[in-house]
């Protein structure tokens, strides 16, 4: 006896939809790309603990500049590598709102690098979202300083050369030995069970930001489909098997 | 056992095809469209609707908030 | 009172709520000033300090665009690195103070006085069209005055605004008398005064957004229209000036900050010797007095601009003469300090014997 689809699809039956905070702007990522499943995320978490009103996010210049179109809350629009400073400036401020930031890994780790080790060193009550896909998106798919060994970008065509360009820089590990962190993590959404995970990190984030716990850094290792020229199914396979190893996935602090 | 029954309903404007779900579905309910959306993306749909469990593992993995998921406990069979 | 510490006293007591900084010679007095009088525990004023001067320029960036009164200073060198921030404050349209006590330049330079910034605060030292509201003080009075009329004016227009000195003033002791404390502004207040700010998105309002982005070049271009309507009319409306024996003046110089006390005294001198001069003191160097130095061309014989630097305020004077007269620059480069007789020479020699 099987049921008609029609009587399942009911709102009594509901089990999953759209956020109510994600606004109805189609997002312009490419296909498959991570930056979409974490901006769902944030929305989700931010409408979960309810505190849409209380909430102020700062973008970064990367493919994510535009993500103040897609999650309803009061947006800064950091220049280039300056938005934990921008976070700090709000914090500070406003110590009675959450704030977060969502960088990319040339944003975070190459041109805001002294911001993104001060922030943390200081301790700012703030989350610090690091989307690492180990490229330059935005700008057409050029060497991040988390390209891998070897990885083939616009401006490393002949794959990252250790010797010319140094190692891929491991971020979050640095910030982890800073007293001012307190929860530290590398999570990925390349499965669901990887997502939910890295919403519960998410939802741990923020939790620690409103018991003035110091800085919550979460790492989403994430795809670049069109950057590593991959299928958005390749890609989480070829993240699986070159990313993963050198950037473990897991919690490296969790005061 | 009270069979489980699920269903999706995909935004096949947004969807982007990155086929993301259809390897995400722990039962292969899932599969690209060979006709396309406006955006000329071959958009998700439910290729086997009772196989579909509504566990969610496709709207999870969904970068683009395209799909519903609904889910209901299916009386054994009388 | 020393300048730098005029600044910091004015600042808690013009109600600021935040100041983010770095230190740099002459100026460190302002941070260091400010956390020794501890207006977290008074007004509830935020004092950090940052890791650079990029740094707090952003900081101040996230402040103001909150709707928050936050402040920095630095000097030249640091103002440089600033350059970024600066013109994203103006892109966004928010309203904070950069103080610049000006040393030597370029490059490293030195940290005696200078007036060599003049292009990088009026012209913009950032990319794209913008301006800063510049306001130039003269003595450590208009250093503490000048926290509170650079906040008034921000915030009127939603504009960055400069405070331009030297390290001279910034260094130099003199009577002030303070206003009396102001309160900070509560955030509901701020609510009101700034429905742009980022307050959290209540119910009642659609998200605030704070950037300087745009993709679409007519949207963009609209943008910069409305930013350059701003800036005109800053022009009609806020251009503050003041003149010292100009009514019979046959000789006009033109100087601001500490060039512009020197000169008083070389007029007195060159009064003493028959030459009747004037001298005109820009206040508001952005916006710059075009049109009271042009009425005042049509007066006088020739025109001495001078400024601690190579001449660049000059360039503003002759287009404001437009080759009504002569126009000329004098001044010491490179931290010296010229003499009222030596400002009496050039223009016997440049304007009178030219």
């Amino acid at each position: 006896m099987s049921i008609e689809i029609k009587d399942i699809i009911k709102p009594e039956n509901l089990v999953y939809q759209k956020s109510s905070l994600l606004t109805d702007r189609v997002m312009h990522y490419c296909p498959g790309c991570s930056h979409g499943v974490v901006n769902r995320l944030i929305a989700e978490v931010i409408e979960e603990l309810g505190i849409q009103n209380e909430t102020i996010g700062v973008t970064p210049v990367g493919c994510s500049v535009l993500l103040y179109n897609y999650i309803d809350v009061d947006w800064h629009e950091a220049a280039h590598g300056r938005a934990p400073a921008v976070g700090t400036g709000i914090k500070r401020l406003r110590p009675d709102r959450y704030v977060f930031t969502y960088q990319g890994d040339g944003d975070l780790a190459a041109i805001g690098t002294a911001e993104t080790i001060h922030a943390c060193n200081r301790g700012e009550n703030i989350v610090m979202i690091f989307i690492n896909n180990g490229i330059y998106g935005m700008t057409g798919g050029q060497m991040a300083p988390t390209t891998l060994q070897g990885m083939n970008t616009s401006t490393s065509p002949f794959g990252r050369d250790l010797a010319r360009d140094g190692n891929p820089l491991k971020m979050t590990e640095i910030v982890a030995q800073l007293p001012g962190t307190c929860y530290v993590t590398r999570q990925a959404v390349h499965t669901a069970a990887a997502v939910r995970k890295t919403k519960k990190a998410l939802f741990k984030a923020f939790e620690n930001q409103k018991l003035n716990k110091g800085t919550s850094f979460v790492e989403v290792v994430s795809t670049c489909s069109s950057g590593w020229k991959l299928t958005p199914v390749q890609s989480n396979k070829w993240m699986e098997e070159n990313m993963f190893p050198y950037y473990p996935l897991g919690d490296l602090k969790d005061k | 056992m009270a069979k489980v029954r699920g269903a999706i309903v995909v935004d096949t404007v947004t969807c982007k095809g990155c086929s993301l779900c259809v390897v995400a579905c722990p039962t292969d309910v899932i599969e690209l469209a060979v006709d396309v959306n406006a955006k000329g993306y071959n958009y998700a749909y439910m290729k086997n609707p009772d196989a579909c469990t509504g566990c969610a593992n496709c709207a999870m993995v969904c970068p683009d908030s395209c799909i519903t998921v609904y889910r209901v406990k299916a009386e054994a069979a009388v | 009172m020393k300048g730098n510490e005029a600044i910091a006293e004015a600042a808690i007591r013009c109600g600021v709520d935040g100041y983010f900084g770095y230190p740099i010679t002459p100026q460190s007095e302002i941070m260091e000033t400010l956390m020794l009088l501890r207006p977290w525990e008074t007004t509830g004023m935020v004092v950090l300090q940052a890791e650079s001067e990029i740094a707090s320029i952003n900081m101040v960036y996230g402040g103001a665009g909150c709707g928050k009164k936050v402040m920095t200073t630095s000097s030249s060198p640091g103002v440089s690195l600033m350059q970024e921030g600066l013109t994203y404050l103006a892109g966004a349209e928010l309203p904070c103070v950069v103080v610049n006590v000006v040393r030597g330049g370029p490059g490293l330079g030195t940290i005696q006085p200078a007036q060599s910034d003049y292009f990088q605060s009026t012209k913009g030292g950032g990319h794209g069209d913008y301006n800063l509201i510049v306001l130039a003080p003269s003595s450590v009075q208009e250093m503490a005055d000048f926290v509170e009329l650079a906040f008034d004016l921000a915030f009127k227009y939603r504009n960055p605004a400069m405070i331009l000195t030297d390290g001279m003033i910034g260094q130099m002791m003199e009577k002030v008398e303070m206003k009396p404390f102001k309160p900070r502004w509560t955030n509901e207040e701020i609510e009101q005064l700034s429905p742009w700010s980022t307050t959290g998105k209540s119910a009642a309002r659609e998200r605030n957004i704070i950037t300087s982005v745009e993709l679409d070049p007519l949207a963009f271009e609209t943008f910069n229209k409305k930013l350059q309507a701003k800036y005109r009319k800053m022009e009609q409306e806020e251009v503050r000036f003041e003149t010292f024996e100009c009514d019979d003046a046959e000789y006009l110089l033109v100087a601001y900050g500490s060039s512009a006390r020197i000169c008083q005294k070389s007029v007195q001198l060159l009064r003493a010797k028959g030459i009747k001069a004037g001298l005109l003191r820009p206040i508001t160097l952005f916006p710059f007095p075009t049109k009271q130095i042009a009425e005042l061309a049509g007066q006088v014989k020739g025109i001495l601009s001078v400024e601690l630097s190579a001449g660049q305020m000059v360039e503003d004077v002759r287009l404001a003469v437009n080759g009504k007269v002569k126009v000329e620059h004098y001044g010491r480069m490179g931290g010296m300090v010229h003499s009222p007789e030596e400002v009496v020479e050039a223009l016997e020699k440049k304007i009178i014997g030219g």
